[in-house]
């Protein structure tokens, strides 16, 4: 997830971050590519002219010229108004006065609204609450249908009927919401084009007879230019609360995050990360901005490792890495554990760029078939091979690779990767016997690496 | 309605977003050095891109330089044909058509695939085809319902396995069951799938084996369907699926919104993939096939 987007900004910001002094031509290179890293990353033009005119301003300003490290300085200055950009807090629900929150969620056709209707109500559940699902889209076939099925999923409670219209479904939903004391209520509407004055129409009567605690507008994270038009009309025609960024597990460099949130000022709530029903996250635009800056997105990170990992495992394992004494074997521990934890490659976007982590690690794809073979390589290998790896010579590769039904080449990878993570160890190692390493870790919870 | 009219009239609803500042930069007047920068703007904000905007537009400067152009209504038919030019296909040979013909309909998430399928099923079967649809999204739930629903609304024949089963065999029965019945047109829907998750796509390229191991030389078609609103995921989508297995084209979907065919300049120019139908509304027969000039045309109106 913003991975494109990162790696330009970055290479950018490292130019600049050596130098010792900056000249305005400096920050007009820099400037530019920033403005092509933007736009290419589908970042609304219009968006990033503000943008780039607010980082101007403030770079070529006293701020910088005036301060030791300038090239550090701007790149602090990219990072606050990215944040600025993506929103200063965390996205929350409202709270309702009284009786059940209701939450309205509207979009485009396919930003998918049913899938994160679910999804948000398995949120909720998980922290107590007793959502009711309701389906208001009676006109794309079978889309009740659909969010009945993932309700019965998740055990949530359902309530549709097709013989309705949408306002009088949601106005029975809510009413039957109230005497079942189910809360909150989740409004699940058709999709729609923003400029089908009829359709949005509808959205507007629904949300006069319901008063929804918050409206929700579902954008696909894929979307171009055109985000802004979409937003800023629903936002127009019926009043948006929040947003919610869906399909953000793809490629997709992300523009349209910064795109919305800047044309309709209002907050991104959660983030829809992949297709299983628990794939739904709070939105924090700190963590976002780090996140896009390559700086890692520890936070996240941490407490996804804290749910996944066992804390003593976790301390010996830290030891063993300090001390050096990483075999093959917590290799594979590691990546059985990594795996509850998500795909590697989430894993290692969230890590800062700076850890030193080999381009090639990064790229190294995790999925089910190279893992299981990854599994088997070392599965065939002897207890001394594990502990000292560097005793493999030809003969025993070809063993290795018999034995586990792979080739030499397969375990070659494996064995170079892994001299690639020792290294990588052993680097942070001896950052710790320096005391950097805590100083890192330091600056890491306060979201910054500079 | 001819075809030209048809597209106008599917443009004109959004006539406020990139047509028509497109047109009123491009409309009288002379070029100053204004004019070239804005018409970068112009470009990207219609999702064209960067990299092909900034080498279109530096093409546009050396031959309007060389022509010695200097009013934009000259400039602005060099532009239409710049577009064109890289919108048009080239015309392939016509294949002697074997029977039963299978188009597979592939994509992300949302972008259209199952409404774009029964749209493909009512096009044939105006023309006179025996066409049968393959509900081969076995993943999403309920979307073997919403093509059910579909199939029924455009008459014809439904091939559908229970929630979960594995797509590779329902398309190997598909496949039997065409063979048997004289189909002439099987259209496959799968499951929206993103292209960086490696075991989907996996899961693609299976389908494709197993489909080309039971009818020789099929699926005869591969499709992308990509939503009109994406931006320049677009040509990565493209570029991946391309990889899983190859592609024979994009159908575009959701033209009608204010997100304008910039994105089809861009993927045409990047990669060797025609657009064949575009998609302009939730009606079956919002399917039309895609036709460079008559879309540049009602584009640069």
């Amino acid at each position: 997830m913003f991975s494109g987007l990162a790696e330009k900004l970055q290479s950018t910001l490292r130019q600049l971050r050596g130098k010792g002094k900056l000249s305005e031509k400096d920050v007009d290179a820099a400037m530019r590519e920033i403005r092509l890293a933007l736009l290419e990353a589908d970042v609304n033009f219009k968006v990033v002219k503000d943008f780039i005119t607010a980082i101007r301003e403030r770079a070529v300003g006293h701020e910088v010229m005036g301060s030791l490290t300038p090239g550090q300085q701007v790149v602090k200055i990219v990072n606050e108004e990215l944040t600025k950009l993506m929103g200063d807090k965390a996205g929350v629900l409202s709270a309702a006065r009284k009786g059940p929150q209701v939450i309205m969620l509207v979009g485009l056709q396919g930003s998918g609204k049913t899938s994160t209707a679910a999804k948000l109500a398995a949120f909720l559940q998980r922290s107590g609450k007793k959502p009711l699902l309701v389906a208001a889209d009676i006109y794309r076939p079978g889309a009740a249908r659909q969010l009945e099925i993932l309700s019965e999923k998740i055990g949530a409670a359902f309530y549709g009927n097709l013989a309705d219209n949408p306002t009088q479904i949601c106005r029975a939903g809510a009413a039957w919401a109230e005497k079942e004391s189910f809360d909150p209520v989740i409004l699940d509407t058709a999709g729609r084009l923003h400029l089908d004055r009829q359709m949005m129409d509808e959205l507007v009567a629904i949300k006069k007879t319901v008063s929804p605690t918050d409206v929700l507008l579902v954008v696909d994270a894929m979307t171009g230019q055109d985000a802004v038009n979409a937003a800023s009309a629903f936002n127009e025609a019926v009043g948006i609360s929040g947003i919610i960024l869906t399909k953000l597990d793809g490629d997709t460099r992300g523009g349209a995050a910064l795109s919305v949130r800047a044309v309709t000022g209002c907050p991104i709530k959660f983030i829809g990360v992949g297709e299983k029903i628990d794939q739904l996250e709070p939105f924090y635009p700190d963590r976002m901005a780090s996140r896009i800056l390559g700086m890692g997105d520890m936070l996240s990170l941490i407490e996804k490792a804290e749910a996944a990992v066992d804390r003593s495992k976790a301390r010996e394992l830290e030891q063993k890495l300090l001390r050096q004494q990483f075999t093959l074997d917590d290799f594979k521990d590691q990546l059985v554990q990594l795996r509850s934890i998500g795909s590697l490659e989430d894993i290692l976007n969230m890590l800062p760029e700076g850890t030193g982590i080999p381009k090639e690690m990064r790229q190294m794809s995790l999925n089910e078939t190279n893992f299981k073979r990854i599994e088997a390589i070392i599965g065939s290998m002897t207890k001394k091979e594990k502990i000292d790896p560097s005793i493999i010579n030809g003969s025993r590769r070809r063993r290795i690779a018999m034995g586990s039904g792979t080739n030499v080449q397969e375990v070659n990878r494996l064995l170079n990767q892994f001299a690639q993570m020792q290294k990588m160890f052993k680097q942070m190692g001896s950052l710790e016997q320096k005391g950097q390493f805590k100083k890192l870790k330091k600056k890491m919870k306060k979201g910054f690496l500079f | 309605m001819n075809k030209l009219e048809t597209f106008k009239s599917s443009l004109a609803r959004s006539k406020s977003g990139f047509i028509e500042r497109l047109n009123f930069l491009i409309r009288g007047g002379d070029i100053d050095a204004d004019f070239y920068e804005q018409l970068e703007e112009i470009l990207i904000s219609g999702d064209v891109g960067v990299h092909t905007t900034l080498n279109l537009v530096s093409e546009l400067k050396n031959e309007a330089a060389a022509k010695k152009i200097t009013d934009r209504q000259t400039f602005r038919s060099l532009l239409a044909d710049k577009i064109t030019a890289i919108l048009i296909a080239p015309s392939q040979p016509a294949e002697p058509e074997t029977i039963p013909q299978l188009i597979l309909l592939v994509g992300v998430n949302g972008s259209g695939k199952t409404t774009t399928a029964a749209k493909l099923a009512g096009y044939y079967k105006a023309m006179g085809k025996k066409v049968m649809l393959v509900a081969g999204d076995t993943f999403r739930a309920a979307a073997i319902e919403q093509l059910e629903i579909w199939s029924e609304r455009v008459g014809v024949e439904l091939i559908r396995q229970h929630s979960g089963s594995d797509p590779s065999a329902l398309f190997f029965d598909a496949v039997n069951a065409a063979k048997a019945r004289g189909t002439e047109v099987i259209i496959g829907d799968t499951a929206g799938r993103l292209h960086n998750k490696y075991n989907l796509m996996e899961e693609l390229n299976k389908i494709y084996r197993v489909i080309g191991r039971n009818l020789p030389g099929a699926p005869h078609q591969v499709i992308l369907v990509v939503d009109a609103t994406t931006g320049q995921n677009a040509i990565s989508q493209a570029k991946k699926f391309n990889e899983a297995l190859p592609l024979s084209g994009l159908i575009l979907t959701k033209l009608d919104g204010t997100a304008r065919g910039g994105i089809v300049v861009a993927i045409r120019a990047l990669l060797d993939l025609p657009v064949l139908f575009v998609g302009t509304g939730e009606m079956i027969e919002d399917l039309a096939p895609f036709d460079a000039e008559t879309f540049t045309t009602a584009l640069l109106d």
